[in-house]
């Protein structure tokens, strides 16, 4: 980026008009995947596929949907994979984990750009992601799986459901932290800012490290 | 069936017995095939296409009388010619007529998410029912013995049904009429069940084959197909008749532990972060820190707590 993230009106840039777009690809297909994939879950869901125009247009279209997941799943690993690997400051987090969960933020260790929980998170849906995707193609293509390779469809019917649900759980906690709990979460993720309150009060070595280059480009 | 419905179990205040009970023959249907006195014809796959409006599918040649590697969608009963050396290296030409087994427990249906795709009959029989199938091809993970296909034209799985349409109507399944030998069989399963015994211990008995006995296996809970083998203890030199079939313990697992377990988890994230909102409230980013940000001035229109709701 040829200009600074810090846009001076007080204001941040966290999120760059391509990761959004990005975030948002991932986001909706996911919602689409996770609703459809409910609706094969359980009988009592099957009516969620009736709002998608019938289950077996939800089972056609849900591996192309996933494929595009993967798709977005992987510009972000190109985009935020690095600034993912843990760090000392992650394990000071996750000991101070207690008081975040309580609010108690003053007592929360500074985090960069992503803090432990989002490093989880992002872990969490790349790995499972993974799993889907190699479970999911040989959903997809059963019918192509020769008898003697059978063994490779009994993987797949408990890893799929299973690595669904690990990401419906950091899906749970992911939407409810970014939409009710962490005001101007949301906002960062659609308009693509934060206020310089935000950004010193939750990742305060990221905001520091964009104030150093700042300075350093003048 | 129909009568079946409206069979009566209890009286209310009646003294001495229920009039009528034990009076109806078993219902529970089943096909007895007979692997020993099968001469590989081909009649029963013939009857099937015609019956079920099938055409005849391209055959292929691997030197022997198989004449495609294992039943098609469109193709539910298949011979399958196995040339087994005994011990004493003499050669037995095995046949065994495949189809669906009809099981008791069906793994294709514990598999199937779409409502009303697979159904079970009182009278054993399991069919698929097309109409409702949404062809996502668990049932094939689901089968242990490699029955049902999917079409990719219809996008949909077909497979035997063992003549529901003729069943109901009190007639016989097609590949039984059309067999010459009388190595097909038809009839309730307990007259089935004892014809295959005796045909076993005259076997046994009489002709030499000491492990004759009737194929039913006990794994899916018995199945309405049943076969009697010169040597019931080595299945799988029939074309591969599983020793044990069972539900694949994946998707047993999947079925029960996995989806209660699942709709626990669901559930109680749900609750729990809905408690967490109660109990804690949001984030919130105070007033005095906000006004020590870089020059100072809020976004236009910031929402004046100085957390920026969206």
């Amino acid at each position: 980026m040829s200009t600074t993230p810090i846009l001076g009106n007080g204001r941040v840039l966290r999120y760059p008009y391509h990761e959004r777009v990005v975030h948002w690809l991932a986001a909706l297909s996911y919602i689409y995947l996770m609703l459809t994939g409910l609706a094969f879950w359980s009988p009592w869901l099957f009516w969620i596929a009736v709002l998608f125009g019938g289950a077996t247009v939800s089972r056609e279209l849900h591996p192309w949907a996933g494929l595009l997941f993967v798709a977005a799943t992987l510009m972000m690993y190109g985009m935020w994979g690095r600034q993912m690997h843990e760090t000392e400051s992650d394990k000071e987090f996750w000991r101070a984990v207690p008081h975040y969960v309580r609010n108690e933020d003053e007592l929360v260790p500074s985090a960069d750009r992503f803090n432990a929980g989002q490093k989880i998170l992002f872990w969490g849906f790349f790995w499972c992601g993974i799993l889907l995707l190699l479970s999911g193609l040989i959903l997809w293509f059963t019918h192509l799986v020769p008898w003697n390779l059978r063994y490779l469809r009994y993987f797949a019917v408990i890893v799929h459901p299973a690595a669904a649900l690990l990401t419906i759980g950091l899906f749970i906690i992911h939407v409810y932290m970014g939409t009710a709990m962490e005001r101007g979460a949301f906002g960062s993720v659609i308009r693509g800012d934060v206020s310089v309150g935000w950004a010193k009060r939750y990742h305060r070595i990221w905001y520091e490290h964009l104030v150093r280059d700042a300075a350093a480009r003048k | 069936m129909s009568q079946a419905a409206t069979e009566i179990v209890r009286i209310s205040g009646h003294a001495g017995t229920v009039p009528g009970a034990g009076l109806n023959r078993e219902f529970q249907v089943c096909k007895l095939v007979d692997t020993t006195t099968c001469i590989g014809c081909k009649a029963c796959e013939v009857a099937c296409l015609e019956w079920n409006g099938y055409t005849f599918s391209e055959t292929t040649f691997n030197n022997t009388y198989q004449t495609m590697p294992e039943t098609a969608w469109n193709y539910w009963n298949l011979i399958k010619f196995n040339e087994h050396e005994r011990e004493d290296g003499t050669l037995q030409l095995l046949m065994r007529k495949d189809q669906c087994m009809h099981c008791e427990e069906p793994g294709c249906l514990v598999a199937c998410p779409a409502d009303g795709a697979i159904v079970q009959y009182a009278n054993g029989i399991v069919d698929f029912q097309q109409d409702k199938c949404i062809g996502c091809g668990y049932c094939m993970s689901g089968c242990p013995f490699n029955i049902p296909k999917f079409s990719p034209t219809a996008r949909k799985v077909f497979k035997c049904t063992l003549c529901v349409d003729r069943v109901t109507q009190g007639l016989e399944p097609a590949c039984i009429k059309s067999c010459p030998t009388g190595c097909l069989h038809f009839g309730t399963k307990m007259e089935m069940k004892e014809l295959g015994e005796a045909r076993a211990t005259q076997l046994r008995d009489h002709s030499g084959f000491a492990n004759a006995g009737v194929y039913d296996p006990e794994g899916v809970g018995g199945t309405h197909v049943i076969y009697v083998l010169h040597d019931a203890t080595n299945p799988e030199a029939y074309g591969g008749l599983p020793k044990n079939p069972q539900i694949p313990w994946t998707v047993k697992l999947w079925k029960t532990p996995l989806k209660w377990l699942g709709n626990l988890a669901i559930i109680g994230g749900l609750v729990g972060v809905f408690v967490h909102y109660l109990r804690f409230g949001p984030k919130i980013v105070p007033p005095d820190e906000e006004n020590l940000s870089q020059g100072g001035a809020l976004r236009q229109g910031g929402a004046p707590q100085g957390g920026n709701r969206p």
